[in-house]
């Protein structure tokens, strides 16, 4: 642990780095979750008319035939919408290249950009009867000839957006010239050896077992709004609601409920039923709600990964990179609402755990007519980590070298930390490695798969008529970026604590880590915490729960808050117990005089000290009144500069992202008649700086592995040429079960962060990163065929070998 | 649409309620009875969010009509405790075991884990693969389920 995680003094409720067991689970395993559906029993129920066109515009939308269904209530369009309202959805990262940012309307005007689109809304007493009436709803459109396939729309014949020339959303380009001064390009050019290929990755999705939902209780006495949501950031939906609606901050409470999953598709906000939904509650004065079908999921949310990557790299004799050029071409969907944050990070989170000699990166954000790309799990991550461990195999290839020796003489060392990339990264901010052990962590690898007696391995198994591969993939993962997040911790007089924090938990674990945290910092028994996230009644301040962030951030403010409450309960009873304040530690719930047994006083009393009563209300209370004990008349009862109660308030504000960092190896087998792809061994050694809880860390790892290995083999999202998205069920888009996930063996290295006080990094993400890297190093092993293009069907290695001849 | 009264024991108390003829048993559990715990991940019978206990057997509730299981057993996710409300051998080492994150997926799994351990106490790691092998989950992958699965067998077999 980290010096100051301590807290200082000796505490006997050591829970930071424990495996703890989960606190949510007794609810989570009986039945008694409270998730978005689950909620607003009576409320009415809203569904969606939704484009079946990629692209058209709307001549027409004839509701007549719906008026009649039994229980309809209302049928909204465009047109019913007030002006705030009626605007384009918020741009929510306007980053400066993204010159040509568009978002859609929180129902179609005039144009649909992709299939799935909102175009009407219904509300009804229930959904089946809100369906019944979306299906009498009659739109004419005048079918548009659509743009799908990256490459298709960079060519640009058609446009998504009449007014963005190229399709081009975005451009950037980030450049970092060698030590010597050349540029990437010269660097390749004058480098012993060069070599330039192309690396694809498809589409895929978060899928959430939850879909999105939103329900909304409107107070017309109080003039409040009360939403729940389905989210990644109930705050920032609060300030979304309350800007589009017209509505005081102060009447908007947002609350995410339990969250079934997220992974990125719920950081996107406001969606349009996020501001609908709660607008229907307004205008009907009464409850509404809505829950998201799967086939709604699949074509009216968000979906990640495609892009086509262009790579030139030059090397020497070692192995060692002299230059490397990148051009990527991001398949970004019709809209562009989260900003250019998925191409951003794969530019600039490519170099990964190496020392480039020169680098250069060019991005273009395209817009096709499919459904909009906004971060998923890695979020850009794989891509880049496929891209920069691709080439590392190619070099090895090319020079037959083993791959772990290139990987080995290009990472950068363990004493050239704090290690500037010279990228400027996702948050505005540069990207500036904390801390990191790679060539232990590779060490640490190989030994846990058995890599250098892997070759006998291999040559035993073509014995008997069998293709097995290994593979490896390395990442740096920026975790715990910024602007902040904050945590409020109060102990009230029956000896509770009690702990919030703004951002939010899908599963994670937050209640269970964020409470051993406070009963670490505070020296109290862990039952006696409890922890609310994403509730905006009980903290308004917050960013929200993705890239990893959530242990950095809101674990870090959640710490700052209980040093502050630490330190003013030492003061109170330092004044009760008459001893000095440094003389005095917390545990097990009282604040001790070190040395002296028997001088002692619960924290509860502490906190009944610290709030000076008028009235008593109960036994604790009577001590509190102004008539209890002695007081000064010389001072008022709350002295000046101080506050009552036993209650802090802090903030974490990072300097800069963490980074966390890890390497994957893999041993598959490729069946020599069928091309299936069976992974015979997965290998993790993971660093996310101080555990705090290595139990659910593991779980992340494994969760993670298991969506990369569905990235890697299974999931994509097929669009035929008039984009329409041909597998939007989970029939067809295939997840893994647990058939499919190997067993993960995991090691854990901890290089503690500098950074922060807690000296963690954030571990939400690492499992799914470097997978598809992974896999195709391990399957181009066992065939001997070159992987560019992932993910990889039986089927399509089965055409592979037969061109492969 | 007429309203069809039915009768269903569900954790073993006889309930009553009008539905209609196209209610899925998932709403009718969930909404008409209350009974939240049962969820429902994709409408199409394949992630398994939904499995309860038909007469003891894991079905889809999301494609099973209300109507149709009349008179019938159900268990769901709510029903698995004792009565006293003690958590079952599988919902214990589920806790134990991690087998759980978000809990979006657990109560099919718990519910499709019971009826497994019913029909075999002492699975292999074939069998317990090939038992869950209808339920997806998406947050902590599979390797804490298959143990929550095989501790579960444990503690039953510790505890008969």
């Amino acid at each position: 642990m980290h010096g100051e995680a301590a807290g200082g003094g000796g505490m006997t409720t050591k829970l930071f780095g424990e495996p703890v067991r989960r606190r949510e689970d007794p609810r989570l395993l009986t039945g008694q979750g409270r998730y978005l559906d689950d909620l607003g029993t009576h409320a009415l129920e809203a569904a969606f008319v939704r484009s079946p066109h990629a692209h058209a515009r709307i001549r027409d939308v004839d509701v007549s035939a719906a008026l009649d269904v039994d229980g309809l209530v209302a049928i909204y369009t465009w047109e019913d919408l007030p002006a705030l309202l009626a605007q384009p959805l918020p741009l929510l990262i306007p980053h400066p290249a993204l010159t040509h940012g568009r978002t859609a309307y929180p129902l179609a005007r005039d144009l649909v950009r992709h299939v799935g689109e909102p175009v009407v809304m219904v509300v009804a007493r229930d959904r089946y009867l809100a369906e019944d009436a979306c299906a009498l709803i009659r739109v004419d459109y005048e079918v548009l000839k659509p743009v799908v396939g990256v490459e298709e729309a960079a060519r640009s014949a058609r446009l998504v957006h009449d007014d963005v020339p190229g399709n081009v959303g975005a451009h950037l380009v980030q450049e970092v010239p060698s030590a010597a001064g050349l540029g990437a390009r010269e660097a390749i050019e004058a480098a012993p050896h060069t070599l330039s290929f192309r690396l694809d990755i498809e589409r895929s999705a978060s899928m959430p077992l939850e879909g999105r939902g939103v329900y909304a209780r409107w107070d017309a006495d109080d003039q409040s709004l009360r939403v729940y949501t389905s989210t990644q950031t109930s705050t920032s939906v609060r300030m979304a609601v309350a800007a589009r609606l017209g509505l005081p901050l102060p009447k908007v409470e947002v609350i995410a409920p339990d969250v079934g999953g997220g992974f990125g598709v719920k950081i996107v906000h406001p969606w349009p039923e996020e501001l609908l939904v709660p607008w229907a509650a307004i205008a009907l004065g009464r409850e509404v709600k809505w829950t998201e079908d799967r086939r709604e999921h699949f074509v009216s949310s968000a979906h990640e990964r495609a892009q086509v990557h262009s790579v030139r790299v030059g090397f020497d004799d070692d192995g060692r990179v002299l230059g490397l050029d990148v051009t990527i071409l991001h398949d970004h969907g019709a809209y562009t609402p989260y900003g250019i944050i998925v191409p951003i990070i794969t530019s600039t989170q490519l170099p990964g755990p190496y020392r480039i000699g020169a680098y250069r990166v060019e991005f273009s954000s395209i817009y096709t007519n499919t459904v909009q790309v906004t971060p998923y799990r890695g979020a850009g991550r794989p891509q880049a980590v496929f891209c920069m461990e691709r080439t590392m195999d190619h070099i090895a290839a090319h020079l037959g070298a083993d791959r772990t020796a290139v990987r080995a003489v290009n990472f950068i060392q363990p004493d050239e930390f704090p290690y500037d990339q010279g990228l400027i990264f996702q948050d505005g901010r540069p990207l500036i490695y904390d801390s990191g052990d790679y060539p232990e962590s590779l060490r640490m690898l190989k030994e846990l798969i058995g890599w250098d007696s892997f070759p006998e391995l291999k040559a035993r198994a073509a014995a008997e008529g069998r293709r097995i591969g290994i593979g490896i993939g390395c990442y740096v993962e920026g975790t715990g970026v910024g602007p902040y997040e904050g945590g409020h911790v109060q102990i009230t007089s029956d000896g509770r604590v009690h702990v919030s924090t703004g951002l939010t938990s899908q599963g994670q674990g937050h209640e269970t880590v964020f409470a051993q945290i406070a009963a670490t910092e505070l020296g109290v028994p862990l039952e006696r915490v409890s922890v609310v996230t994403g509730d905006t009644r009980r903290f308004g301040y917050a960013v929200g729960t993705f890239a990893s962030r959530a242990a950095v951030m809101s674990g870090n403010a959640i710490a700052l808050a209980c040093r502050k409450v630490r330190e003013k309960a030492l003061r109170i009873a330092a004044d009760a117990l008459e001893a000095d304040p440094g003389d005095l530690e917390i545990a097990d719930g009282e604040v001790r005089v070190v040395g002296s047994p028997g001088a002692a006083i619960p924290l509860a009393t502490v906190a009944v000290l610290s709030n000076p009563l008028r009235y008593a209300f109960d036994a604790e209370a009577a001590r509190a009144t102004q008539f209890a004990g002695a007081s000064s008349f010389d001072r008022p009862p709350v002295a000046e500069g101080e506050e009552p109660g036993l209650e802090g308030r802090d903030y974490y504000s990072p300097l800069r992202s963490t980074f966390a960092s890890g390497m994957h190896a893999a041993i598959v087998e490729t069946d020599p008649l069928t091309a299936e792809i069976r992974i015979l061994r997965y290998a993790v050694v993971h660093d996310c700086g101080n555990l705090i809880n290595p139990m659910i860390v593991e779980g992340q790892i494994h969760g993670g592995v298991a969506q990369g290995v569905g990235g890697a083999l299974y999931e994509r999202m097929v669009y035929d040429e008039h984009g329409q998205l041909l597998n939007a069920s989970f029939m067809d888009f295939l997840m893994p079960y647990a058939t499919e996930v190997p067993f993960i063996e995991t090691a854990h290295l901890q290089t503690p962060s500098p950074l922060n006080p807690l000296g963690i990094k954030g571990a939400g993400e690492a499992g799914v990163i470097p997978v598809s890297a992974v896999i195709a190093s391990a399957v181009e092993d066992a065939e001997g065929i070159e992987i560019d293009r992932m993910p990889i069907s039986p089927s399509e290695l089965f055409d592979l070998r037969r061109s492969a001849g | 649409m007429t309203d069809i009264a039915i009768t269903l024991t569900v954790n073993g108390v006889v309930r009553q309620v009008e539905v209609p003829g196209r209610r899925l048993l998932s709403d009718c559990l969930r909404h008409d009875l209350g009974l939240t715990g049962t969820h429902v991940g994709c409408e199409h019978g394949v992630c398994g969010c939904c499995t309860v206990l038909l007469d003891g057997e894991p079905v889809r509730s999301c494609l099973t009509f209300a109507v149709t299981v009349d008179g019938h057993d159900i268990t769901t996710v709510e029903g698995l405790a004792a009565p006293d409300g003690a958590m079952s051998p599988v919902q214990r080492a589920f806790a134990e075991c991690h087998g759980l994150q978000c809990g979006f997926c657990t109560p099919g799994f718990l519910c499709t884990v019971t009826a497994l351990l019913r029909d075999n106490p002492s699975p292999t790691g074939e069998e317990v693969l090939e038992g869950i092998s209808g339920n997806l989950c998406r947050c902590t992958g599979y390797q804490n389920i298959v143990k929550s699965v095989h501790r579960a067998a444990e503690i039953m077999a510790e505890e008969t």
